[in-house]
């Protein structure tokens, strides 16, 4: 079972439901940092044995002697990744997808398969848990092909839970896409109901099961809980709010190694999960 | 000479559009007659990305020496530069005062990029 964990926005707490849920579970349980532009999964569970791997894409290479500069790659490229102005070829690496039409589509032989570095896949563990996140080189954009290669890393485990980055656009769906269950972080404010809304949207359309945590649950309103029953969305857990979990977090500790019950909860929250995933709720 | 300025509407007397590969529409403007025709950008307005890529190429096949507007991403100008054509920033008002103050010397020539480029 894969379970992602996403936030319509970042700072909601969806790290800290990730890594607690993966804690509470152990043995066995596989934690993926997908959020590759700012992965953070490690300041809360520091990895042993860490191996790094780097990530590269494919992207054309040209041969400009070789060029005839007919513009057949340019007219197929839908991205300007390769753009031929006035017969001059330009390429532009950082916007190229990776799908290789240039390359067939040359009658001149002139382009070749390159490839370029995204990123470092790093695989490590964490007491019973493996932990795979993956790291964008410094501006680099093209996160969703990297998140595809931290998932394919965990292929075949037997508990995936998946740490989205925030938001909903591509990279977040590209985390979300193939999981059986979303758990959707959210803060009880105008404006975590807000983003939550939107984050609902994006699920719906990929027709995921998908559920709700409340983190500082009663540091707002009940705005939240009362969306969720209009719209027929699961409530899984409650994370209070109170000065002792906001010290545990600030320290980056674990909130189920320092309050039993919270233990009990994440526990749980997996159960109902997979509770969830076997009705096929929606 | 033959300059291009962005503009917001199909109009020389309309307020100079400051964004270059979503500009509304391009001018291209003979600097001794004045005389100006319009080439359109619409496909570019839509594009997911590379719109500055596009509109580069647009105005290298112009035949333009160069471009009045106002903010230039790193993509379009390795294009334009890589064209020759003189990227010029700083103008205010119309696109007719623009091309009037163009050719009172008043602006500048843009040896970078000035804004971030777009992704996706
Ligand atoms: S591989 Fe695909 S996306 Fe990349 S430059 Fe070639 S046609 Fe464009
Ligand atoms: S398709 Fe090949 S020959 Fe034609 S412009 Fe592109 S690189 Fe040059």
């Amino acid at each position: 079972m894969i379970i992602t964990v996403a936030s319509g926005k970042g700072g909601t707490g969806k790290t800290t439901v990730a890594t607690n849920l993966a804690v509470a579970v152990g043995k066995g349980t596989t934690l993926l940092d997908c959020d590759v532009e700012e992965p953070n999964v490690h300041l809360f569970l520091e990895p042993k044995n860490l191996r790094k791997t780097p990530i590269t894409t494919m992207i054309p290479v040209v041969d400009q002697d070789a060029c005839i500069q007919c513009g057949a790659c340019s007219e197929l490229c839908h991205f300007s990744a390769i753009t031929l102005v006035a017969d001059e070829l330009y390429l532009f690496p950082n916007m190229c997808h990776s799908c290789g039409g240039c390359v067939m589509v040359c009658p001149a032989g002139a382009l070749t398969e390159g490839s370029r570095e995204l990123g470092e896949l790093e695989i490590g563990q964490w007491n019973d848990i493996e932990l795979i996140s993956g790291r964008l080189r410094v501006g680099e954009a093209m996160s969703p092909p990297l998140i595809e290669r931290v998932k394919e890393a965990a292929e075949g485990r037997e508990l995936v839970i998946v740490d989205a980055p925030p938001g909903t656009s591509c990279p977040v769906i590209a985390a979300m896409n193939g999981t059986h269950y979303v758990l959707l972080v959210t803060e009880p404010t105008p404006f975590g109901l807000n983003d939550l809304k939107l984050a609902v949207e994006a699920v719906r359309v990929l027709g995921m099961p998908f559920g709700i945590v409340i983190n500082r649950a009663d540091a707002g309103d009940d705005r939240v809980v009362r969306y969720a029953e209009e719209e027929g969305i699961e409530i899984l857990m409650s994370i209070p709010y109170s000065r002792k979990v906001a010290e545990y977090y600030a320290r980056g500790r674990l909130l189920v190694e320092a309050m039993p019950e919270m233990a009990e909860a994440f526990g749980g929250l997996v159960e109902k999960i997979r509770a969830a995933v076997e009705r096929g709720t929606r | 000479m033959k300059i291009a300025v962005t503009a917001t509407a199909a109009d020389f007397d309309a307020p100079m559009d400051l964004r270059f590969g979503r500009a509304a529409c391009f001018l291209v403007v003979d600097t001794e007659t004045m005389s100006w025709s319009v080439v359109e950008n619409t496909q570019n307005l839509n594009a997911a990305q590379g719109a500055g890529i596009q509109a580069g190429k647009t105005i290298v096949e112009t035949g333009c020496t160069a471009i009045i507007t106002g903010n230039c991403g790193p993509k379009a100008f390795r294009i334009l530069t890589g064209a020759g054509i003189k990227i010029v920033t700083g103008a205010k008002g119309s696109a007719r005062q623009a091309v009037e103050q163009y050719k009172a010397g008043e602006l500048q020539e843009s040896s970078e990029a000035n804004v971030e480029g777009h992704w996706i």
